[in-house]
């Protein structure tokens, strides 16, 4: 057996290798992006909330992109209990402050960040959030204090429009 | 595979089969040697192939009156229900078939631990086995899916969202998996096809399946090789078919109870609430049959851990072969694995039990040691006991024990030696 040289069958073997892979995942790449959200869901991209009728210590549940999210009207008292906690005791340290902008409205996603269930209103062991699924309890800033979830509940991008209305998304 | 050749006697027969010799397959399927010691709990893989074939056929009549839309999917389910010629019959059937499903599924996985049927030379057959049983759980959790009740759409959620604990990549592959920001429409309808395609990939599995079984032929509950010509085998054909059939009658009566008289009861009554994406249901439970999983992806507090280790308690069996080091097949001559095995049938029991109860106190704490000797069984027990284990003297032949008409062994041994 001589010793193997690289010739020019080898050259087009290769050449041929790899024009066929880039045709194979140009092909599979429409398959496997048509499962993306299409462009009719991204368009409900953003929803109007009246919240003229919300007292304090409320909270109502609206549905954005197709997930609850809640707007809480806080009490002095969550308020402060939020902004009392040191970060150090925090899973997922994040300040009350960052996630408030304006103390008394909280607006977050509806969403338990384990495995998505809803967690229940004025529940758990921080007067938060409790999730009835696999028993993470969060604090009244949304923030995991205990259970499963990895990370505080998401704060989507939001603005006050004008004193009554906020536009989520 | 067949160990003589085969010619049919018609010339037409012959004709035909030597252009494509599916006569040659239909003989080597009826005359195929079985070890003539089987018992009933080899009849699952017969039972099996039914309830495969039940599934794909009242899916197929389901699916010409169900609508895969989020708005009409719960609506054209309470009309197959109540509308549809016989469409509670075939819904009640469809249900609790998969049920039924699974309840044999696992009875011919343990008699496969017992009896060590995923030795040396059935490896391949046992892996191809983990592969449908996989797709098995897919193809039921999306089937479950498709009624869009609150138990379906919370469901839904909760299985994709076990992918979101993947670092980094996660939730761009939940937003893939759902087509959105959420379970929806697009969601259904996908999971719709993939319910319709799986029970094909799991036909043509079971193929490969059997085909890898054919090759060493069934193991036996002695666990020794059948020796080859010998009186140890009868054809496939009458012996087998007719103690299948009977055997399928028996799990028919079973089947057809559930169906007739408690077609709810392994089911959820939330599931006939119409699916609302705002409210989530007081209390999640998957379907018995994935019950053990859900309570060790319970057990562990940390998200991405607990999906890690709730699919490797099902993979880990994929490695079986490998990680039981005893060269004898057969539990009954394996007095400390026999103990074992039914320590981890409790075990599996035990799992499933507090993953149907809420993971809080007492629960919790048992779910946790049970997941723990879960993975030790596998891990440390199988491999350490093969090596230390003192077996049983295994028989000659299969044919030794029947011959000495008695199932006990040292007796048999003993008249044997005295006829001689």
């Amino acid at each position: 057996m001589s010793e193997k040289k690289t010739n020019r069958r080898d050259f087009l073997f290769t050449a041929t290798y790899a024009v066929g892979a880039v045709g194979v995942g140009a092909t599979v790449w429409p398959m496997i992006d048509q499962m993306n959200p299409d462009a009719s869901v991204k368009a409900l991209a953003s929803t109007e909330v009246d919240v003229s009728s919300l007292t304090l210590g409320k909270t109502i549940t609206v549905l954005w992109r197709g997930k609850p999210v809640f707007i809480r009207r806080r009490t002095e008292d969550e308020i402060a209990d939020a902004r009392s906690v040191k970060l150090d005791d925090l899973k997922d340290p994040e300040k009350d402050e960052d996630r408030a902008k304006n103390p008394e409205w909280l607006v977050m996603l509806g969403v338990c960040t384990h495995l998505g269930c809803v967690p229940l209103n004025d529940k758990g062991d921080y007067n938060g959030w409790f999730c009835p699924c696999h028993g993470s309890h969060y604090d009244t800033s949304g923030r995991i204090r205990k259970g499963p979830a990895p990370t505080n509940m998401e704060v989507p991008k939001y603005e006050f429009v004008n004193a009554n209305t906020i536009k989520i998304g | 595979m067949s160990d003589h050749e085969y010619t049919p006697t018609s010339k037409a027969g012959k004709w035909f089969n030597d252009r494509l010799p599916l006569l040659t397959l239909a003989n080597h399927l009826t005359d195929y040697p079985t070890p003539k010691n089987l018992n009933y709990w080899w009849t699952f893989g017969g039972i099996l192939t039914f309830c495969l074939i039940t599934q794909i056929v009242t899916g197929l009549t389901l699916a010409m009156h169900y609508i895969a839309h989020a708005d009409m999917a719960f609506e054209s389910v309470e009309h197959i229900m109540r509308d549809v010629n016989y469409g509670w019959l075939i819904r009640y059937i469809h249900a609790n078939g998969a049920s039924m499903f699974f309840l044999a599924v696992y009875i011919h996985i343990f008699r496969s631990l017992f009896y060590g049927s995923y030795k040396a030379p059935r490896e391949i057959i046992w892996i191809i086995g983990i592969i449908i049983y996989l797709l098995m759980m897919a193809a039921a959790f999306m089937g479950y899916v498709l009624p869009w009740g609150q138990m379906s759409f919370w469901g839904a959620t909760v299985i994709t969202n076990l992918f979101s604990a993947i670092p980094l990549v996660g939730e761009g592959i939940v937003t893939w998996l759902w087509g959105g920001y959420s379970v929806d429409n697009p969601t259904l309808t996908r999971f719709f096809t993939l319910h319709y395609l799986i029970p094909f990939l799991i036909l043509g599995l079971v193929v490969l399946h059997i085909w890898a079984l054919h090759v060493p032929g069934n193991n036996n509950p002695v666990g020794i090789d059948v020796k080859k010509p010998s009186k140890d085998t009868v054809p496939f054909h009458p012996y087998i078919v007719i103690k299948d059939t009977f055997a399928l009658l028996m799990f028919m009566i079973v089947f057809a109870f559930f169906v007739f008289y408690t077609p709810n009861i392994l089911g959820h009554a939330d599931n006939y609430i119409e699916a609302n994406p705002l409210v989530t249901p007081a209390h999640i439970v998957p379907e018995w049959y994935l019950l053990p999983f859900y309570a060790i992806l319970r057990s562990v507090p940390d998200k991405l851990l607990g999906v890690i280790a709730m699919l490797s308690a099902i993979l880990i069996l994929a490695a079986l072969p490998w990680l039981d080091t005893s060269k004898i097949r057969s539990a009954v001559f394996r007095p400390l694995y026999k103990q074992f095995y039914w320590i981890l049938v409790a075990d599996v029991l035990i799992l499933g039990y507090v993953g149907a109860m809420p993971a809080e106190g007492l629960y919790l704490l048992v779910a946790r040691v049970a997941t723990a000797y879960y993975f030790l069984h596998f891990l440390v027990i199988l491999p350490v006991l093969g090596l230390k284990e003192k077996t049983l003297p295994i028989p000659l032949s299969i044919t030794e024990p029947i011959l000495g008409g008695t199932a006990n062994l040292a007796t048999a041994r003993n008249k044997e030696s005295s006829i001689k």
